[in-house]
């Protein structure tokens, strides 16, 4: 691996390699010393020129984990939001010694276009870009799917296990990376959307696409992912009636988790609107992997820097 | 593969199994009774040894061979490795270090070829961030000589004089199906470490 852009671009191996790896680097992080020495010497570039949080944090952490030094560059206080353009931006990286840029934009295909301009050698990490795919998202959820129910599948992967993936799947890169890795992992993926929350190229996806939350659940699935709408990309509106109805034909509550089965988890990417697509006792409850898919961000990333960045890969693929 | 004309066997099945017999009792004699001891396998070939050297340490203080994994375990070194930028993406391996831990403990840490040291000074860098043993020792199957680093193994089964462009193999039931240690002429240096 080169760059970590899509998981269109893994084969199940590679896939599988890079969650073998993160079960290593999440065992070391119950350790009394979390620090390993790999990847010292080296400089990580978050470069996030769209808000973020928890992916900015969880990188962060990640490559420090790793003993690499780390430079933020976001868009606020930098001379991105004085309009300077992506390519130069990219040649200032380049010019400054970062051996891989973390890169987190609202343009779908921000990370590829830096990978593949010839502006930057380093390898590129797509932490989110637009609504294209947020790939180490659906690592780390695939990671967790895998940690709690790997069990019952008797495969590396995920081979057998239905997972429901309910919400704004139209604006939602995390849907889309994770339709693409749990299908090639072996899972079954069911979308759940109103009509106008769904990409008219999901009917191409490898899922099934329904309207219907009940008689999604009622199928009895080993696995509900549940999205965040993201209002900041809704602008003109008109996406659903109101959202008392959305909530209440969509939300995920306490009624429609007791109907799952046993066995089934409850997952968030976060950020999560409590009482609108998942009630807070839900979140809360002992289904949720919410918060474990949090630390499980840090070992995932981990592993992510750690196939791109502890090998001669580089000097072997130029 | 390599050519069997130049390939010499070295250590067979027998001999391999008593050299690690004379180790456990040399471990045993240094003082240190099972409860003290934690034998830590390097993976890939360390592993089934060090289960080898506790299954014999339990058998001689006449305990259930149950409690083995009590006192044996494994330490991945590849996060720790000095040369990750040379070669392929390494895959790490697991570290299973015995419920005891190894806090004031006697640690032995078991490969299956001694040769630059950098696996072992490695070895003692992963052991740091996983806890404070009251001492560490080493003990290889083989000693090839060739020091990088200023290490040295407690207990070997066998010394073997090699030239660099030599490469000695080992072979474990375990992981090989069968036990075996050759030394082959190469023509160019051996990256075994």
């Amino acid at each position: 691996m080169k760059h970590f852009i899509s998981i269109a671009d893994l084969s199940r191996a590679e896939a599988e390699s890079v969650l073998a790896t993160s079960e290593q680097m999440a065992a070391t992080q119950s350790r009394s010393i979390r620090k390993l020495p790999t990847l010292v010497g080296t400089t990580v570039v978050n470069l996030f020129m769209e808000d973020s949080t928890r992916t900015r944090i969880s990188f962060e952490a990640a490559a420090k984990r790793l003993s690499a030094d780390v430079i933020n560059f976001s868009a606020k206080g930098s001379s991105l939001s004085k309009g300077e353009s992506l390519k130069d931006t990219a040649l200032t990286l380049q010019a400054m010694g970062a051996d891989a840029v973390v890169v987190r934009s609202s343009s779908s295909g921000a990370a590829h276009l830096l990978a593949h301009s010839g502006w930057i050698d380093q390898p590129i990490v797509n932490a989110g870009d637009g609504t294209h795919e947020h790939p180490t998202q659906a690592m780390l959820d695939a990671f967790t799917l895998r940690r709690h129910l790997g069990g019952r599948t008797g495969t590396a992967g995920l081979d057998g296990l239905h997972v429901v993936i309910v919400g704004d799947i139209l604006h939602s890169r995390v849907a889309r990376s994770n339709v693409l890795l749990l299908s090639l992992l072996g899972a079954r993926v069911t979308l759940v959307a109103p009509p106008a929350l769904l990409p008219v190229a999901s009917g191409d996806w490898p899922c099934e696409v329904s309207y219907d939350l009940d008689a999604a659940l009622a199928q009895g699935p080993d696995a509900v992912m549940m999205l965040r709408v993201q209002r900041e990309r809704m602008i003109g509106g008109g996406f659903f009636p109101t959202e008392g109805e959305y909530a209440r034909r969509y939300g995920l509550s306490e009624d429609r988790a007791a109907r799952l089965p046993d066995h089934a988890l409850v997952l968030h990417p976060g950020p999560m609107n409590r009482g609108f697509e998942i009630a807070g006792s839900v979140a809360d409850g002992p289904r949720s992997v919410i918060v474990e898919q949090v630390a499980n961000g840090v070992s995932v990333r981990m592993a992510v820097l750690y196939h791109l960045l502890a090998s001669n890969a580089r000097e072997d693929a130029s | 593969m390599n050519d069997a004309a130049h390939t010499t066997a070295v250590l067979g099945s027998d001999e391999i199994r008593r050299a690690l017999t004379r180790i456990a009792h040399e471990i045993l004699e240094g003082g240190h009774g099972a409860d003290d001891l934690v034998l830590l396998g390097i993976p890939h070939r360390g592993v089934p040894l060090a289960d080898r050297l506790a299954a014999t340490i339990l058998e001689a203080e006449g305990r259930p061979a149950d409690r083995l994994r009590d006192l044996a375990g494994s330490l991945d070194i590849t996060l720790h490795r000095d040369d990750l930028r040379r070669s392929p993406t390494r895959q790490p391996a697991p570290t299973v270090i015995p419920p005891g831990g190894v806090d004031g403990r006697t640690v032995v840490l078991v490969d299956d070829v001694l040769y630059s040291g950098r696996t072992i000074r490695a070895a003692l860098d992963a052991l740091s961030g996983i806890g404070r043993p009251a001492a560490v020792r080493l003990a290889v199957l083989v000693d090839r000589g060739h020091r990088e680093l200023p290490i040295r193994a407690d207990h070997v089964g066998k010394n073997l004089p090699t030239s660099r462009s030599e490469r000695v193999q080992v072979r474990l039931r375990e992981t090989d199906g069968v036990d075996e240690v050759t030394i082959a002429r190469g023509t160019e240096g051996s990256t075994r470490a």
